[in-house]
């Protein structure tokens, strides 16, 4: 079967090679949207402190015991528990092989610190099925990182972002209150989350996630917890970086670091939860921003 | 048989060769361009008003000539506005367009409705309202990264670009009609006036194949052979689903 042609000749094996390749062709797209895919991403690690988290059995147990329900095998979301979610009261489990994460320190269309995933574990995701995971120890914590870190190929070719840096917290006073108020009104944060901070901007009702599901914007005065943490730090965080995947967008070019912590300081006014922000507000009689 | 398959392999193994060899001789003599027309067959979709009411800033801004929904635009002639052609399987360098087009957020819509990038082109979204938007392009995760900010009143503009060919929804959340495109193809591209004509410009001599796109999805494709310094031309017809 050896043939000849001048000085061209294709022996035996290589048209045994090129069969193959146009085999295997739609084999690697199959690849591409299963676990042959995810696999190859098993040597995936996560840095948190001087941990160090690893796709091992210790994760792929803790994953398939706790997270699977929700997330789904391959990572995407679509556990089987997730069709019983009802978004806006309900979210959806996030689909980790896009790699879109709410809870950063990173600027918007960047991915999330290790740290970032590793303390959104602990914390849950409040008003959602995301419990606190809270009794996972610190190393069971930092594997689980890597293991949702396993399924996005986003995390194999991209670095995180570089987080914002966040100025020391300021002595909180009537004047940042009422500048915080001003930096509010600017913005326009009512026009989803009303005058009031209560979710009833113009804005709110026809709000949807990347998906193109219902989703509410926060309410302040329920006194529950924002997604992100309750920490002044965090609610900095969520409006200078932006809740990505959903309308949520950052202010970081429109509000200065130091403005920024006028505005938490506004928004505590707004909470529930008991402040010095909301004592100092009291004496204050602050009307609402104009919703114009 | 075995013989057969070296001939034909060999033959366009050659073919392959002389066409690109022949390409790159004539490309120096200078470039040529591509022009032509995009035309819906039938009668112009009835596109429906908008109600901004949400925003009375927005009701206001469009007093004079309410808004409507862009996704036909049709001249009289039947002109189709805001169809993209661009060369399939460009092999060109990927930073061909060099400007930096601006996309504007005025009087609540999205000015272009659609802009056509090259891959990583840079441009620039800017807003002339005196409303907050928030600029929020939809890609697909695995493509391209997105990303969600805010522009209130004064807000400086914002430069981008996207690294890799894709059609790109954008929204605004605050106004929910808000809806654009960004369609990032390799190379250059034209996009369709009120008159439904383009042009692409500084194409090198060769034969293509174009491709026209019109929201949401549809496409056609045409040939066409550019010489240097020549103008080919290449019309399009499309159907509104």
């Amino acid at each position: 079967m050896r043939t000849h042609l001048g000085t061209w000749s294709l022996p035996k094996w290589a048209l045994a090679l090129i069969v193959v390749a146009v085999m295997a062709l739609p084999l690697a797209s199959w690849a591409q949207l299963t676990n042959v895919d995810i696999a190859s991403r098993d040597n995936m690690e996560s840095h948190v402190g001087n941990l160090t988290g690893r796709v091992n059995s210790d994760s792929k147990y803790n994953y398939r015991r706790y997270c699977v329900g929700c997330h789904g095998d391959l990572g995407d979301g679509n556990g089987e528990v997730a069709q019983w979610l009802d978004p806006p009261m309900w979210p959806k489990p996030r689909d980790f092989q896009l790699g879109v994460f709410k809870c950063r320190s990173t600027p918007t269309g960047t991915l999330p610190t290790d740290e970032d995933l590793f303390d959104t574990i602990a914390r849950g995701l409040d008003r959602s099925a995301m419990p606190q995971w809270s009794t996972f120890t610190k190393q069971e914590r930092v594997d689980l990182v890597a293991y949702v870190k396993h399924f996005s190929p986003r995390f194999a070719s991209e670095k995180p972002g570089t987080p914002i840096v966040i100025p020391p917290e300021p002595e909180v006073t009537a004047e940042r209150i009422k500048a915080g108020r001003d930096v509010f009104a600017r913005v326009q944060c009512w026009k989803c989350h009303g005058v009031q901070g209560m979710a009833n901007g113009p804005s709110a009702s026809t709000l949807t996630d990347d998906q193109g599901r219902p989703i509410a914007p926060f309410n302040f005065t329920e006194g529950t917890r924002p997604k992100c943490g309750d920490t002044d730090r965090d609610i900095y965080k969520i409006f200078m970086t932006g809740l990505d995947g959903t309308p949520m967008p950052s202010f970081a070019d429109n509000i200065k670091p130091d403005e920024a912590w006028d505005l938490v300081f506004y928004l505590r006014t707004f909470m529930a939860q008991p402040s010095k922000a909301k004592q100092i507000a009291k004496g204050l009689q602050l009307p609402p921003v104009s919703a114009q | 048989m075995g013989k057969k398959l070296v001939v034909v392999l060999s033959a366009i193994v050659l073919v392959c060769c002389g066409t690109l060899i022949l390409n790159q001789k004539v490309s120096a003599a200078g470039e040529g361009k591509i022009t032509g027309t995009v035309k819906l067959d039938g009668p112009a979709p009835h596109m429906r008003g908008i109600d901004m009411s949400k925003d009375p800033y927005c009701v206001k801004a469009n007093a004079g000539s309410p808004a409507h929904l862009q996704t036909w635009e049709v001249s009289s002639g039947g002109g189709v506005e805001n169809a993209v052609i661009s060369i399939q399987g460009w092999t060109g360098p990927a930073d061909v367009e060099k400007s930096v087009p601006i996309y504007d957020q005025k009087n609540c819509m999205y000015v272009p409705h659609v802009l056509a990038l090259d891959t990583t082109q840079m441009f620039k979204v800017v807003t002339s309202d005196q409303t907050a938007h928030n600029i929020h392009p939809l890609p697909n995760p695995m493509i391209n990264v997105g990303w969600n900010q805010s522009q209130p009143p004064g807000a400086p503009p914002i430069e981008k670009s996207w690294k890799n060919a894709e059609v790109i929804p954008v929204q605004c959340n605050i106004h929910p009609w808000m809806h654009g495109w960004f369609v990032v193809v390799k190379g250059p591209s034209g996009t369709t006036d009120a008159n439904g004509k383009y042009t692409i410009e500084n194409v090198p001599p060769g034969s293509y194949t174009l491709q026209v796109w019109h929201e949401p999805d549809q496409t056609e494709t045409a040939k066409v052979t550019v010489t240097a310094g020549g103008t080919a031309t290449a019309d399009f017809t499309l159907k509104a689903k």
